[in-house]
């Protein structure tokens, strides 16, 4: 199953949106509940990071098939400010936003890869993968 | 346009209103207008009223601009015309073809009158279906406004829907959480919860989270806020509804709810809530 699927992430809405077809996309992959619930969660902390922090951007789905195993995928771009201290940004409780600061650091618990690209001034790549 | 002032179309129309109108009427009927939606007569009233503020406008010679002040009446038409036909159930085509339809019999009586003179006729034409799609355009814009117009309410009626406090005992509010938490939904929430505490003086408020898909960080901290201005209120706050998965995500999260009460159902949470309340619950014999 090759799957791709790339949704703009614009307003507050875009983030529930993001959140449906990433759990719908995991439905069908047969992930079980509990990292159904953890790659959804996930998700929804990058869509809203991506539209707060990155002042929108996109995210693109992907379905991986390796043969024996197989996951999703999810690439979050933006073309915002960038992370200035990528270290400082992945510290638990540490926010700009006046969040909970957990959002960064808590999806890279909730997923299998975590990999984040970011250059001050042009923008901010995530890319999670989550296997079955 | 170079034909402003001199063109024949407002003079055409003041002359042989009656029989543009016929000709217009007759070109709709032939396309199949919904007759099942608009009775013929209210579509002769709205061609007729059409045509007389169109006829109107136009004796000012402007056929480019829809802004200026002549052409306000039409549009003002316009717009409840194609409000009336999108609560009737018409499609944006058919709305637009109201307006899209006058170009056949104006320029039938176009080309009667400037037969022999190609050029000429050629400009009229042109200045004329120009304007004539300006109109059908703004006809268009309308449409799209009304329907927007509708979305804007009923989310708006769905968020007042969506946030009702019960009380389930004396003393004891719950409220039940549906869908996604945003911050507009939370702050309709608290601002119900709180004055259902004020009212009832209620001590203890149990918050179900059974309905909420996802539960992010956000999510998690727009609970907390909601349980700490509770709590300031005099009145302490119990989470229900937290199923296993959303349990395990939490943790991994890394998100800290130690401080308030969370209970797996609703129905636990209401056993506690009345334990605290000072209440006890007993079988009484002759149910058994």
């Amino acid at each position: 199953m090759q799957k791709n699927e790339v949704i703009s992430i614009r307003s507050s809405s875009d983030v529930v949106l993001v959140r449906q077809a990433v759990r719908q996309l995991a439905v069908e992959l047969g992930f079980s509940l509990i990292n159904q619930t953890k790659i959804v969660t996930g998700a929804s902390e990058l869509a809203r990071n991506t539209l707060e922090h990155g002042g929108g951007g996109t995210v693109n789905i992907e379905a991986l098939d390796e043969g024996t195993r197989r996951g999703l995928r999810l690439i979050f771009e933006d073309s915002g400010p960038g992370i200035p201290d990528l270290e400082l940004a992945l510290k638990d409780g540490f926010t700009t936003g006046g969040g909970l600061g957990m959002g960064l650091s808590g999806t890279k618990r909730l997923v299998n890869e975590f990999d984040i690209v970011s250059r001050v001034g042009e923008g901010t790549r995530i890319t999670i993968t989550k296997w079955k | 346009m170079s034909l402003n002032g001199q063109s024949k179309i407002p003079q055409i129309l003041k002359n042989r209103e009656a029989e543009v109108l016929a000709d217009w009427l007759g070109e709709q009927m032939a396309a199949g207008i919904r007759k099942d939606l608009l009775k013929e007569m209210e579509l002769r009233e709205e061609c007729r009223e059409f045509l007389e503020l169109f006829t109107d406008a136009i004796q000012q010679g402007n056929f480019t601009n829809i802004q200026s002040p002549e052409w306000r009446g039409l549009k003002d038409m316009l717009a409840s015309v194609s409000r009336s036909r999108t609560q009737k159930g018409f499609t944006p085509t058919e709305t637009a073809n109201f307006v899209f339809s006058f170009k056949q019999p104006l320029f039938k009586r176009l080309r009667q009158e400037l037969g022999q003179n190609g050029e000429t006729l050629l400009e009229e034409i042109l200045s004329a279906t120009n304007l004539i799609d300006k109109l059908a355009l703004w006809t268009t814009e309308i449409y799209q406004k009304t329907r927007e117009e509708v979305i804007l309410r009923q989310q708006e009626e769905l968020m007042e829907l969506s946030t009702p406090v019960v009380k389930l005992w004396e003393g004891i509010l719950a409220l039940p959480i549906i869908g996604t938490l945003d911050s507009a939904r939370t702050q309709i929430m608290m601002e119900s919860l709180l004055q259902m505490i004020v009212q009832t003086g209620s001590q203890v408020a149990i918050i179900d989270i059974t309905g909420v898909p996802t539960v992010d960080t956000l999510t998690a901290q727009h609970l907390l806020k909601t349980v700490t201005a509770a709590r300031l209120m005099g009145a302490d706050c119990i989470i229900s509804g937290i199923r296993p998965q959303i349990a395990q995500t939490i943790v991994y999260l890394g998100v800290d709810l130690a401080d308030i009460t969370t209970k797996a159902s609703l129905a636990d949470a209401f056993v506690l809530a009345l334990k605290r309340s000072g209440f006890a619950i007993s079988r009484s014999k002759s149910a058994i």
